[in-house]
């Protein structure tokens, strides 16, 4: 017998965020409530890549009405059936609640956080189930292929990438068109194209939910590549720690050499490819080309220089094309719309979307993708909803460890590639990582001066002592004991390493000191020079809080939160907070509505 | 995959499987499932127009709403054609289901001896 339609498709987020969050509890109490009501064979679940609003988890999107649900707990099952499904109610208390007009907001497609984005090449993720290569067919997939197989040469996929303007999503934003031109300009038997899927970014987390929510699309992606650049073979280099990636991507090759799509002759025609995993043990030089194949290969993952580059010499000295993963995502759109749709959205310089991984001090946390040219505002604002706890904004780290602080002054710039690096940061892999006021730049720029500095393979001197060297210079100002010169000397090492060193990462690890002594200069100095953290957030530099006379009424609170006693004072009398006592907690800055106290 | 034929018909049979979450311009029917509608049976209702529709192959969105105040007409069920007015049906018995879709889904003729009410939508 044919499988029969279900009446209502219940989406449930089964993205690495959510299941942190427990949807997978929540999904297991849908069912059983499902089973209870015998509406089994009514109603299908789906179990779904990442939403992106991660920070709402776990999510559930009821079809055909589309109601979107969130932060739901097991407990909430009996209800959400017996209301929903049975009666056809929608539960007003487990709707999103819009942050600034706490409005309840049925409908996803009506919530801010996705109201501004442009949803291409995270289509599917969140919308169908990414272990169905049937779910991934229906809609649309493996169309691309089928179309550059048989009905175009591979020069023209490669002018047609070209035409689109598609830039390496992976950071530096080189032109894929161009670099595919080289693979397929090269001479040999065998070729290569891989995927880099290593993601070493803190705080990145779009290629992961891109191979989990929609791996299907990888595959496609790199099959046209390898069709384009003359190769028949492949890897997706994945990190180890993402497990739920591995499996969704393994799930994904099976079905689609299944089906016919990897293997010989593929559409009829004489392409052949095949495509394999490989883990990495997810050090971030591996993210570095020449290391990630080196690593490949088995060998340890430190960089060589380039030339040759890996089109002409790459994976086991062969040519090979190695491309991101939202590269790869972008590309079967490309060919199945044509360049000229895809062209239409984006900068000059900077065509098609951007997915941000969005965290820090922001009330929507998640991953939105973007058109190019939205300004950084929007991103934030509008689409992340703002500065949580209704703090100030402060700076917006862009790029990851390559990356830059941007000021409040730059929140109007138009975001891509050109525009980011003349302001000093970088799209990187698009990490966003919003900071409010309550945050120190001069230590932003050592977390992750440490990060770089940690994650140096050792091959080049300026990159390993260099970066040691700041990094000293960084701890010393962060913990009062800076001096005169240090800014100087920050800027000549900088300077020093970023020329002499042989990869990517030696290359821009001063990136964030320079950008922030670009934007935040006097944070430095009033480390150095008074002796302050004007963020209040460098420990071993506070010396307490003080009372300002005048501005306090004398209400106590401050004196009631205290954990040490060190705050005295009667009932509509100024208080005082005795310095030695003190430990700067700062329990009594937030609840003095006065405005009374500060930092001694 | 031999060709892009046998993709483009695999596609079609897959999209079957997910038109529940495709829901602009299709027809729609709408079942009251209040209390007193789940008591008078519309579950049976609702199994009956779901077994209509996989039977004929249609493409239809299917869901429920609760009470709407016309409590002895139950069981209640809605039809909105895309564009068209939303018709009620009530005192439905589950033969009854047949000719509405038929009729009205599929012909679009609205089945007015069981009709009892229209709805500006
Ligand atoms: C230290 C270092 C780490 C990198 N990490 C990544 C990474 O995690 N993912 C990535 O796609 N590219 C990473 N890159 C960039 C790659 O070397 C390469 O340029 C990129 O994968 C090319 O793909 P694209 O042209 O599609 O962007 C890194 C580069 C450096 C120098
Ligand atoms: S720049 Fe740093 S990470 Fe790159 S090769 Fe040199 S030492 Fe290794
Ligand atoms: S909370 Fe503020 S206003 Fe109240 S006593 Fe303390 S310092 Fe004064
Ligand atoms: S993991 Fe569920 S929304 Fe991101
Ligand atoms: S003791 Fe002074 S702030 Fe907590």
């Amino acid at each position: 017998m044919e499988q029969s339609i279900y009446r209502s498709h219940i989406l449930v987020c089964g993205g690495t965020g959510c299941v942190s969050s427990g949807c997978k509890q929540a999904q297991d109490a849908l069912k059983e409530e499902l089973a209870k009501h015998d509406l089994t064979s009514e109603i299908k679940i789906v179990e779904t890549g990442c939403h992106g609003f991660c920070e709402k988890g776990p999510i559930m999107i009821m079809y055909p009405e589309g109601v979107f649900y969130c932060e739901l707990t097991p407990e909430d099952m009996p209800e959400l059936v017996e209301e929903h499904i049975l009666k056809g109610r929608t539960v007003e208390r487990l709707l999103y609640t819009e942050p600034n007009t706490k409005k309840n907001i049925p409908s996803y497609e009506e919530i801010d956080f996705y109201k501004k984005q442009q949803r291409l090449v995270l289509a599917n993720c969140g919308h169908m189930d990414p272990e169905s290569i049937e779910e991934y067919i229906a809609n649309g997939g493996y169309e691309a292929i089928g179309k550059a197989l048989t009905e175009m040469t591979p020069q023209e996929v490669i002018e047609e990438v070209k035409e689109a303007g598609l830039r390496g999503r992976g950071g530096g934003g080189f032109p894929t068109g161009l670099k595919w031109q080289f693979a397929a300009a090269a001479e040999s038997d065998k070729k290569y194209v891989i995927c880099n899927a290593d993601e070493g970014d803190p705080g990145a987390f779009m290629d992961r939910s891109l191979l989990e929510g929609d791996p299907h699309r990888i595959i496609e992606g790199m099959m046209i590549g390898a069709y384009a650049t003359g190769a028949d073979e492949g890897y997706v280099y994945v990190r180890a720690e993402y497990p739920l990636a591995i499996e969704r991507l393994q799930k994904a090759l099976d079905d689609a050499r299944e089906y016919g799509l990897l293997g010989e002759n593929i559409f009829g025609t004489d392409f052949n490819f095949d495509l394999h995993i490989k883990a990495g043990a997810g050090a971030f030089v591996c993210g570095e080309e020449t290391a990630l194949m080196n690593s490949i290969e088995g060998k340890r993952g430190m960089p060589r220089p380039r030339p040759p580059f890996p089109a002409e010499k790459g994976l086991w000295g062969k040519p090979s094309n190695i491309n991101n993963v939202e590269s790869y995502a972008n590309v079967p759109n490309i060919i199945r719309d044509g360049a000229k749709a895809y062209k239409a959205i984006g900068t000059e310089g900077s065509k098609g979307t951007k997915v941000f991984a969005l965290t820090g001090k922001i009330n929507n946390t998640g991953l939105a993708e973007v058109p190019m040219g939205i300004t950084m505002k929007e991103i934030i604002y509008d689409i992340g909803g703002g500065i949580s706890d209704g703090n100030k904004f402060k700076a917006v780290q862009i790029g990851g460890p390559s990356g830059g602080c941007l000021p409040e002054e730059l929140l109007d710039l138009p975001v891509d590639y050109d525009s980011l690096t003349e302001v000093g940061a970088m799209m990187g892999s698009g990490g966003l990582v919003v900071m409010d006021d309550s945050t120190c730049m001069v230590d932003v720029a050592r977390f992750f001066l440490n990060f770089t500095q940690s994650e140096s393979c050792g091959k080049c001197t300026p990159c390993r002592e260099g970066t040691k060297r700041m990094l000293e210079i960084l701890n010393r100002i962060t913990s009062g004991e800076g001096k005169d010169g240090d800014i100087e000397m920050l800027e000549r090492l900088a300077e020093n390493i970023k020329s002499t060193s042989l990869c990517g990462l030696g290359q821009t690890a001063p990136n964030p000191v320079l950008s922030t002594l670009k934007y935040f200069r006097h944070e430095y100095e009033a480390h150095i020079y008074d002796e302050t953290c004007p963020a209040g957030a460098c420990q071993d530099m506070l010396k307490g809080y003080v009372i300002d006379e005048d501005a306090c009424i004398g209400c106590t609170a401050c004196a009631r939160v205290c954990p040490v006693d060190a705050i005295e004072g009667s009932v509509k009398e100024p208080h005082t907070i005795d310095l030695d006592k003190c430990i700067s907690c700062g329990a009594c800055v937030s609840k003095c509505k006065f405005d009374a106290i500060s930092q001694a | 995959m031999k060709s892009l034929e046998e993709l483009r018909k695999l596609r079609e049979k897959a999209q079957k499987d997910i038109q529940a979450r495709k829901t602009s311009n299709k027809a729609k029917v709408i079942i009251g499932m209040g209390t007193c509608g789940i008591a008078a049976g519309a579950r049976e209702i609702l199994k009956a127009v779901m077994a209509e529709i996989n039977k004929r192959n249609l493409d239809v969105i299917v869901t429920q709403t609760g009470c709407i105040g016309m409590c002895e007409k139950e069981p209640l069920l809605d039809v909105q054609m895309p564009g068209k007015e939303r018709i009620t049906y009530g005192n439905l018995t589950k033969d009854d289901v047949s000719k509405i879709v038929v009729e009205h889904i599929v012909n679009g003729k609205v089945v007015e001896d069981l009709a009892v009410a229209k709805l500006e939508d």
